[in-house]
């Protein structure tokens, strides 16, 4: 079954794949932060799996802490990350807010919002990709300028 | 001017990047390459290998192995020993995969023995031991037994009755590093591995059916007790999601500690902490807790393997004398002792992409071993030979006792999966008489062994050199893939 998701369907783009010899990175796009943000989920979910094939049945709150906004990126992958190999889920739909907060200096950002999707299910449903052993720090960039861009690479 | 003209050749196939070429670097650069692997190096690894040699504290060299290639921060294929007194400690040294490994087990059986079955035998394998992108183990671990594969390392998984009290002779460190602590492991790090425990993962992880192949060393080769032409099995993974979310933990805590601690490095994914400081410590700690995972994983499998062969063969695992070989971390950070110069100097060595290699005469080594110093175990690729090599005297002056680990990617997946078709790769396997079983097709072209450096150079290099001496040579007959 494919799922239409009108809400990606925004962008021509809303991310983009690049190689890295051992691994892969991303580059995704967004009018705002939120966004990018948004579509970074889904590039993740799509180099796991095929985002098209996940229903948005299960929602997840998630809420992160950060001290600027490329740590941001880099916990909010983590956390995703976390859900779906300890829930056994696969994600296709990101609701994000980005803020910035007055709070200690280590945690002067917050993401939060809502993450829905599925359980896993390889032999009937979904597609298998590759598994990301971790989210890496290497050329990891959050810009915004006329649109907003993020950075990423996977170690696979 | 280009980077490699500031590199001075040494002898054959050792490279010395000068420490005047930074003017960061504490000690030169060592690159431990053929004439061909030296001009195919891309100046990334060089500037890598140069910014390990910045590290506080680093010791003698910073190394380069035959098959280094980029990596982050720190290269794979790589060592970097630092001093316990004035030295640090970096996770980015060791990777995420910590305490990525392979396990050999020998049999008594030859390929006549298995071939009528081999189809089976690798349908078996593939079912009983889990693999491919989330995968989970077939049992499910309680929240509490979790501290105790992470305290106890194989010697849970035996004492859980998978395997055999001898298994833990024939690993490094016995499988349990007696400092782990599970105290400074994060929950997120053991819910991750909860539900993973006992599985192989995806990627370049193995399991994989062999056959000794070729002997290059009579003598070692008896004393490893290799038989010619007898099958061999080997398991390549590691401590999966919660050796990965510890090596992140540190990462971000480390991230924070060399600004503290005002430790002056070239690259943020150097970040590290003093060794005598408690983010050091305690990542040391995690690190050995997650490479306890790792030994109490690949233990796990030894006792499936096993268990496969038993129900296909209907003979005991005993009757075909399935011991075990060896077993080898080759993303780890320990601390060993090495002569440097006149003195014996407690040392951290980082080595990420790297095999430890020590000589005849280590008391680390199995007493069994001793005489000849320890296996080294490297896997080849989807397809393609593994070698076993031993440690040598050589290695420990050199290399801290290291040597490569296999061959290192040089084709993308992307390109992979353009260049290659599954199906033809199959084929290929098919025509050399090698089952292949894997999750899905894309897998096969990712993985094939074009996408890789070749192995046998690599090996061949390091026996050249002498830092790992050629023991044997060991075909697939048989592999499953996630």
């Amino acid at each position: 079954m494919i799922v239409n998701n009108d809400k990606y369907n925004k962008f021509k783009i809303p991310y983009e794949l690049f190689d890295v010899t051992a691994d892969i990175g991303f580059l995704a796009y967004g009018n705002t932060l939120n966004e990018a943000f948004e579509n970074a989920g889904l590039a993740m979910f799509n180099i796991i799996s095929k985002t098209d094939y996940v229903e948005s049945i299960v929602s997840k709150k998630i809420e992160v802490f950060s001290e600027d906004y490329v740590s941001l990126l880099y916990d909010y992958l983590e956390e995703l990350l976390f859900l779906h190999e300890v829930e056994y889920l696969l994600f296709s739909e990101f609701n994000l807010n980005i803020e910035k907060i007055n709070g200690s200096d280590e945690n002067n950002y917050k993401l939060s919002g809502t993450v829905k999707g599925e359980k896993i299910d390889w032999d009937n449903k979904h597609v298998r990709g590759s598994e990301v052993k971790a989210i890496t720090f290497h050329m990891m960039e959050v810009k915004c300028d006329k649109i907003c861009k993020v950075r990423a690479i996977l170690d696979l | 001017m280009s980077v490699k003209e500031e590199i001075i050749k040494v002898r054959d196939n050792v490279w010395e990047i000068p420490s005047s070429y930074k003017s960061q670097m504490r000690v030169p650069g060592r690159l431990y390459l053929d004439d061909n692997g030296f001009e195919n190096l891309d100046e990334g690894s060089i500037e890598q290998v140069a910014n390990v040699a910045c590290l506080p504290g680093i010791q003698k060299y910073s190394i380069g192995l035959p098959d280094i290639h980029f990596g982050y921060g720190f290269t794979i294929g790589g060592v970097g020993a630092t001093s316990t007194r004035n030295g640090v400690i970096s996770p980015g040294g060791v990777g995420f995969d910590i305490n990525c490994g392979v396990k050999m087990i020998r049999t008594n059986l030859t390929q006549d023995d298995i071939k009528p079955q081999i189809k089976e035998l690798t349908e078996t394998l593939f079912k009983n031991i889990p693999s491919g992108v989330g995968s989970k183990g077939k049992f499910h671990l309680k929240e509490n037994q979790v501290d105790d594969v992470l305290k106890y390392g194989a010697e849970w998984a035996v004492d859980q009755d998978f395997g055999w009290d001898d298994d833990l002779k024939f690993l490094e460190e016995n499988g349990r590093i007696l400092d782990a602590d599970p105290s400074l492991v994060s929950d997120k790090a053991k819910r991750r591995g909860i539900p993973q425990l006992g599985s192989l993962g995806s990627g370049n992880h193995f399991l994989e059916v062999q056959k000794i192949d070729e002997i290059y060393n009579e003598e070692a080769a008896k004393v490893f007790g290799l038989t010619p032409g007898t099958i061999t099995v080997m398991i390549h993974t590691g401590s999966r999601g919660c050796g990965h979310q510890v090596c992140s933990d540190y990462l971000r805590l480390m991230d924070k500690a060399y600004k503290k601690y005002e430790v002056n490095i070239p690259d943020r994914q150097l970040a590290c902490a003093p060794v005598d400081s408690k983010e050091a410590q305690n990542y040391l700690k995690a690190m050995f807790a997650a490479a306890n995972y790792a030994w109490a994983n690949r233990q796990i499998m030894t006792h499936w393997v096993r268990e496969s062969f038993e129900s296909v063969f209907k003979k005991s695992a005993d009757e075909m004398g399935m011991t075990s070989i060896y077993d080898v971390a080759h993303n780890i950070a320990k601390v060993e002792t090495h002569q440097i110069k006149k003195f014996k100097q407690e040392l951290i060595v980082h080595r990420k992409g790297a095999t430890r290699a020590f000589g005849p005469g280590r008391i680390e080594v199995p007493k069994d071993y001793r005489s000849i110093g320890q296996p080294v175990l490297i896997p080849g690729t989807m397809g393609t030979s593994s070698y076993i090599l031993h440690g040598t005297d050589l290695a420990m002056e050199e290399t801290f006792g290291s040597t490569a680990h296999g061959a290192g990617r040089i084709l993308s997946r992307s390109t992979a999966k353009k260049q290659f078709k599954p199906e033809e790769i199959q084929k290929d396997m098919s025509n050399k008489g090698i089952e292949l079983k894997a999750n899905t097709m894309p897998v096969i072209a990712e993985e094939a062994p074009g996408a890789y450096k070749n192995v046998d150079s690599v090996v061949k290099t390091s026996d050249k050199l002498g830092i790992a001496k050629l023991v044997a040579k060991i075909s697939p007959l048989a592999v499953t893939k996630g």
